[in-house]
């Protein structure tokens, strides 16, 4: 185990993990934000440099700050490491700087962008961007292609994460996409229009940070905002059959992988649940999903209280009877 | 002119040939090294000898080394570093063509001392032609039993491969390197682990530039301190320098380090002055990565003492008065240059070099260059120079390796030592615009 | 029903098959990829100067890759041609040190010359290429442009260009490269 300060508060994790994912433990908004970084997908992070933070103490042993910010998501934890993120200006400069970098090139079209409202680029730009921009150059634009006919890449908005590209290789198999070319010009593409067609391969789409993978069968048809995610699952033989179905009215629009807190997919879901279900009927449904409440989604959300207690003891006797009688269909003990 | 340790027989008919190098003194080092000493003997003459990497980082080589993780049962490797494009730097393809066997000589040498069986040489993939000539020197070596198995029966094995890239700049940087040895893009690793605990094939490895492998010959044969009585300080022994650009007499010279700037600009030794008869406007010392000096202040440092080729005197000042000595790429630009059209140039090379792999480089190198061909091109505003020097420092430091800071040091130098000439593009754009204009005015002393 | 006018399928010669059978043992026996570099520079030589996909293919199936794992690759190096090109590419460096002695008017004075443009068209005639490139680390010879595997030096004059355009419209074919020399004895 290894003791860690993180921006003063004490974390004590398991030897190698990153610092990153030691903050996680906290929680919060002291936990650094993560662009191309994914903990599922092996060899991810260290690219975007969204998540530099300044280790002024390396260790116990070697107690020098380390001359360079380091990047959160890989570099692991020392006991002793003291770390400051939000706590240090150089830290917030930078990210700044970041943002604006991942910004200069990108069409800022959210207003059309089917990833408006769960996208990790808005949200990051958001928290730690400024609103006015510096770059009066033409902005960089590709052609959008079709991977197929259930993907969609547009190529204008990648931020170059290559979390795709690693889905492709650990969770779809064969991989046929790649990065093409180098620098700003750098690509995601297939080269020869090769078709993506893996059982796997919609999982490309859920990693993706930004709009960049959309589904196909679901562009255009609705903000995400409009509509409201479901747990489900269904037996499948290819996966887990645990999704999430966004429903408009009665209709399935769409079905992703669930995610958690930080948008990591916790189990990876196979072409058919994702694309070829697309009826309750497929389904068994559990209940609406947790959505938090920063987020732009819960806006129209219905989720399920959940009762606390200790309040339900307060209330008057009357309320108490009626949630007796009329229990909401799960608590969320 | 002073001592040549790895020149002085370059000029001889046939020195690329095993027999003709052999004759002046080859591979002794190799002999001396296998027969009489243990692996760890030599690194300590290395270390002794304060030999500093001469491909542009001067980190102590023998350091580097006795870094390298030794675990049982794992191989270990030496790749030499043969991917020169620094711009200003040309000695490396220079050394190889002429002195093959210099380098497979000191490749040798060094796998020895590092405990590696099988070393590469990396060599871009434009000096294809350099590739088989080293290719041609290898198989010589093994035929006279200094590669292979049992190296003159010492029971050393080592076989050495020489290996092309494919036009890449970033490659130069050592995990890129490796990538490429792998046969993937040139994307840099994120460090740590460092390649000497996880290099090529995620085995320990050792990367060292040509010259610095080549220096290995001469610290085996006459000892690490003799070599180290050459030189002046931390600089020690001798050192190639590219010198290009408005000179008299560009080209390759092997120097003491210790020798003043102003003696190796204009002795006829040396580069013989400054072209046409012109006066010198600036200079950038140590390959295009390093800050760009103006005349006043590469000859001479900030307290007013002379500037010498070295470590030290190079950087005296520190970025604020000095530079580095680098990779000893020595540009010199006369009276007539403008500083904004060759900071566009530098900056259009980074940014075309640049992986695309970290975000502040791979949108920053092309902000950088867009706004540079903009004032260059008569279309900048004045707060495009301070911008320019924002956005360098947003790359600097920030990025996984360290093509941010070469492609941020030049502008952030440029703009320092010659903000009048950048305003003067703003203010007389249409005449600065035009081919062939030059600035009348001076550089900025600090 | 198979087509029946498809273009052949792109094969390496005798002599590159051993080339690149003697490159592969330069690597561990897992490690097949590491050749992948020295492989796409032989086909590159092999098939007229460029790498089409089906060469890249071809490389692929040779070493036992993906073929995007060599499309990745193939792309990211700017020595491989990714379109056709005429019968000789000169690339010509335009970077500080080149710029200082020329290059500028070097490019210029070629395309005029050979009626190619740079980054565009090959010459009416097919001979020349023009193609831009960073560093070729020869500053000193400055203005410098590569053809192959040769350097051309010292382009500041008419007459050293005038020689280098000579000797490569003279040239029948291109240099006959080592190992195709070994298999020749």
């Amino acid at each position: 185990m290894a003791k860690i300060t993180f921006d003063g508060i004490e974390i004590e994790v398991p030897d190698g993990t990153t610092i990153m994912n030691a903050a996680r433990t906290v929680g919060g908004s002291i936990v650094p934000p993560a662009m191309c970084y994914y903990t599922p997908l092996k060899g991810s992070g260290g690219k975007c440099r969204a998540c530099l933070v300044k280790v002024t103490a390396g260790s116990t042993k070697d107690p020098r700050p380390m001359p360079k910010l380091v990047p959160s998501c890989i570099t692991s934890v020392q006991d002793g490491m003291v770390v400051e993120n939000t706590v240090n200006q150089q830290v917030l400069d930078v990210r700044k700087g970041i943002v604006e970098m991942l910004l200069i090139n990108h069409p800022l079209d959210c207003p059309v962008c089917d990833q408006a409202g769960e996208c990790d680029l808005q949200n990051f730009a958001f928290e730690h961007g400024v609103s006015t921009t510096r770059y009066t150059e033409e902005r960089r634009t590709f052609d959008k292609i079709d991977i197929g006919p259930l993907i969609q890449l547009h190529m204008t908005r990648c931020i170059l994460c290559y979390r795709c590209v690693y889905t492709a290789n650990q969770v779809a198999g064969d991989r046929v996409h790649g990065v093409l070319g180098r620098g700003d010009a750098a690509e995601i593409g297939t080269y020869i229009e090769n078709i993506i067609d893996q059982d796997f391969s919609g999982n490309v789409i859920d990693v993706c940070p930004v709009g960049a993978l959309t589904d196909k069968t679901w562009r255009f048809k609705s903000r995400v905002w409009f509509t409201k995610p479901v747990n489900a699952h269904r037996d499948c033989p290819k996966c887990s059959g645990n999704v999430l179905l966004w429903y408009k009215g009665k209709d399935v629009l769409r079905i992703t992988a669930r995610k958690d807190e930080y948008g990591e997919v916790k189990e990876w879901i196979c072409n058919e649940c994702r694309f070829e279900k697309k009826e309750t009927s497929d389904w068994t449904i559990e209940g609406p999903a947790h959505i938090d409440r920063s987020s732009v989604i819960s806006a129209n959300h219905y989720e399920l209280p959940v009762l606390n207690h200790s309040v339900v003891a307060d209330l008057p006797e009357s309320t108490q009877r009626e949630l007796e009688k009329n229990p909401p269909l799960k608590l969320g003990s | 002119m002073g001592r040549k340790l790895l020149t002085e027989h370059i000029n001889v008919e046939g020195i690329d040939t095993f027999e003709v190098y052999r004759k002046h003194g080859g591979y002794r080092s190799v002999e001396k090294a296998l027969k009489t000493m243990t692996p760890d003997e030599v690194v300590e003459e290395v270390k002794k000898s304060g030999l500093r990497g001469r491909g542009g980082a001067g980190f102590p080589t023998g350091m580097k080394w006795s870094f390298l993780a030794k675990p049982e049962g794992i191989p270990r490797h030496l790749v030499c570093n043969a991917d020169e494009s620094e711009p200003g730097t040309f000695k490396d393809r220079h050394l190889m063509s002429k002195l093959p066997h210099l380098l497979i000589e000191g490749m040798i040498t060094s796998s020895y001392a590092l405990g590696a069986n099988t070393s590469y040489i990396y060599i871009r993939g434009e000096l294809l032609y350099v590739l088989r000539i080293l290719e041609k020197a290898i198989s010589e070596a093994y035929a006279n039993g200094f590669l292979g198995k049992n190296i003159l029966g010492s029971g050393y094995d080592l076989d050495l491969h020489v290996h092309p890239g494919g036009g890449a700049y970033i490659c130069g940087e050592e995990t890129a390197l490796l990538e490429s040895l792998e046969g993937k893009r040139g994307n840099p690793r994120n460090k740590p682990p460092f390649p000497a605990v996880q290099g090529l094939y995620a085995r320990p490895t050792v990367v060292n530039n040509v010259e610095s492998i080549a220096a290995v010959v001469p610290i085996i044969n006459d000892g690490g301190d003799e070599y180290a009585k050459l030189g002046v300080g931390k600089s020690t022994g001798t050192k190639l320098f590219s010198a290009c650009g408005h000179l008299n007499k560009p080209g390759i010279y092997e120097i003491e380090l210790g020798v003043p700037v102003e003696e190796f600009i204009y002795s006829d030794e040396y580069c013989g002055g400054i072209w046409k008869g012109r006066e010198l406007k600036a200079v950038v010392a140590g390959g295009s990565s390093v800050p760009i000096l103006p005349k006043e202040l590469i000859l001479k440092t900030a307290a007013g003492e002379n500037r010498l080729m070295t470590y030290e005197s190079l950087s005296d000042g520190g970025f604020v008065t000095g530079t580095m000595l680098g990779s000893g790429g020595f540009i010199a630009m006369d009276e007539t240059t403008c500083i904004v059209r060759n900071t566009w140039s530098f900056s259009r090379f980074y940014h075309h070099e640049s992986c695309g792999q970290c975000s502040p480089c791979r949108e920053g190198t092309g902000w950088m260059e867009k706004v540079l061909h903009r004032l260059e091109h008569g279309h900048g505003h004045m707060e495009d120079i301070d911008l320019l020097v924002s956005v360098a420092k947003q790359i600097e430091g920030n990025t996984i390796c360290p093509l941010g800071e070469a492609a941020a040091w030049p502008v952030a130098a440029a703009v320092r030592h010659f903000r009048d000439e950048f305003e003067w593009h703003v203010t007389h754009a249409k005449e600065a615009a035009r081919p062939g204009a030059v600035y009348p005015g001076k550089a900025v002393l600090a | 029903m198979e087509p029946t006018n498809a273009p052949a399928k792109p094969q390496f010669s005798a002599a590159a098959q051993d080339e690149i059978k003697r490159i592969i043992t330069h690597y561990p026996e897992d490690r097949k990829k590491s050749a992948l570099l020295p492989v796409l520079h032989i086909a590159q030589a092999e098939f007229g100067g460029w790498v089409s996909p089906e060469v890249q293919t071809l490389v692929a199936e040779t070493l036992d890759l993906k073929p995007i794992e060599v499309y990745e690759v193939a792309t990211f190096y700017t020595m491989f041609n990714l379109k056709p090109v005429g019968k000789h590419v000169l690339e010509i460096c335009r970077t500080g040190p080149c710029m200082l002695r020329g290059s500028d008017e070097l490019t210029a004075h070629l395309e005029r010359l050979t009626g190619a443009k740079v980054g565009g068209e090959t010459s009416p005639d097919g001979l020349f290429t023009l193609k831009e490139v960073e560093c070729l680390a020869a500053c000193g010879f400055a203005p410098i442009v590569q053809v192959r595997e040769k350097y051309y030096e010292q382009l500041d004059t008419p007459e050293n260009v005038d020689a280098m355009l000579t000797e490569l419209r003279n040239m029948v074919h291109r240099p006959i490269l080592p190992w195709e020399a070994l298999a020749q004895n």
